[in-house]
């Protein structure tokens, strides 16, 4: 039981903090905090990746030229180099979308945000924020 | 074989402290920085289980770079978060609900460092016992994720491409001029308001001209 929970320690550990991440996406109305929460997210996914590339008693996959040297599994690692990439790149991404929609209308909270859609769609007498949401 | 064994439950339970803080603070500028701190933290773990070149990139990219983004997007937007309490019973339950069907699953999983895991079985020894012979790099991560896995590669480059495209377009005509919403009363973001305004009068807005 022990030595169980020992060897699935990293998966458990894994699933505890994706669902942090999980939670801030889906329950924060802030959109920096969501982000912030996505790569929560994001980042304990690389890690069950990683934990599942290794090997006990392994060492780091570069040759030394011994063939009895027992290395890690090279593929989860490349896999996730990529995906840290393109991690950073979506997160840019997402940072000049809050810009713009902070631009448009005054708010990154998620309520004030569909509050100020609302308004805008009925007939307006005269709106105090319209210079900025066109 | 132990002390990385304890070296990784000891970040692991660093992970989740840091998790537990984001989740708990409302000041975004701690957020931020705790999420760098948890990035970094990963990092370190990556070095205890042998991923070496993701622990690199990880603590430039991930620890560095979108910590440098999310702190220049912070310069435009609000510092605090509002509170808002009306959806945490919801997504608690999606939350745990889903994490127990996970952990269910887990317990089906292969130890960790356990060599005759399927994962181990596939492609990987092929890489590991022709790439040094065939290609004459030592560091297997390079060889795999530039010639046998190149179009990977390509289509990472592509992506961020696009991503880069759309950040510039996103940004393209974006005015430096921000709503003054009242924050708190602190000096300093009152400074910083004023300082702000000041920069909106001098440069003359789009609509108006």
């Amino acid at each position: 039981m022990i030595e169980q929970l020992a060897g699935s320690w990293n998966h458990i550990i894994v699933v505890i903090l994706m669902m942090i991440g999980l939670f801030l996406v889906i329950a924060r109305t802030n959109l920096i905090k969501k982000l912030v929460g996505l790569s929560v997210f994001q980042t304990s996914v690389f890690i069950f990746y990683i934990s599942l590339g290794k090997v006990a008693g392994g060492t780091a996959p570069i040759l030394d030229g011994n063939p009895d040297t027992l290395y890690s599994n090279p593929l989860p690692h490349v896999l996730i180099l990529t995906a840290i990439v393109v991690g950073v790149a979506t997160t840019a991404l997402g940072l000049a979308l809050i810009l713009r929609i902070n631009e448009a209308f005054g708010s990154i909270e998620e309520d004030e945000i569909i509050e100020a859609k609302a308004r805008e769609s009925l007939p307006r007498p005269k709106r105090p924020t319209g210079e900025a949401a066109e | 074989m132990m002390a990385g064994l304890i070296i990784n439950i000891f970040l692991l339970a660093l992970l989740v402290l840091i998790a537990v803080m984001v989740l708990r603070s409302s000041r975004l500028y701690a957020v931020i920085v705790m999420s760098g701190a948890y990035s970094l933290t990963s990092a370190a773990m990556f070095v205890n289980l042998d991923a070496v070149d993701v622990a690199f990139t990880e603590a430039a990219v991930g620890a560095g770079i979108s910590t440098v983004l999310f702190l220049a997007a912070m310069a435009y937007v609000p510092a605090d978060e509002k509170p808002s309490q009306n959806r945490n019973l919801l997504a608690g339950l999606i939350c745990v609900g889903a994490g127990a069907l996970l952990l269910l699953a887990v317990f089906n999983l292969p130890t960790l460092g356990d060599p005759m895991a399927p994962v181990h079985q596939h492609v990987a020894p092929r890489y590991l016992a022709e790439s040094g012979s065939a290609l004459q790099i030592p560091n297997v991560v390079t060889t795999v994720l530039a010639s046998y896995r190149g179009f990977d590669t390509l289509g990472e480059t592509i992506v961020v491409f696009t991503a880069g495209l759309g950040v510039l377009m996103l940004l393209a005509g974006f005015t430096r001029t921000v709503r003054v919403t009242p924050v708190s009363s602190k000096t300093a973001s009152a400074k910083k308001l004023a300082g702000r305004s000041k920069k909106s009068s001098a440069t003359p807005k789009g609509s108006k001209a």
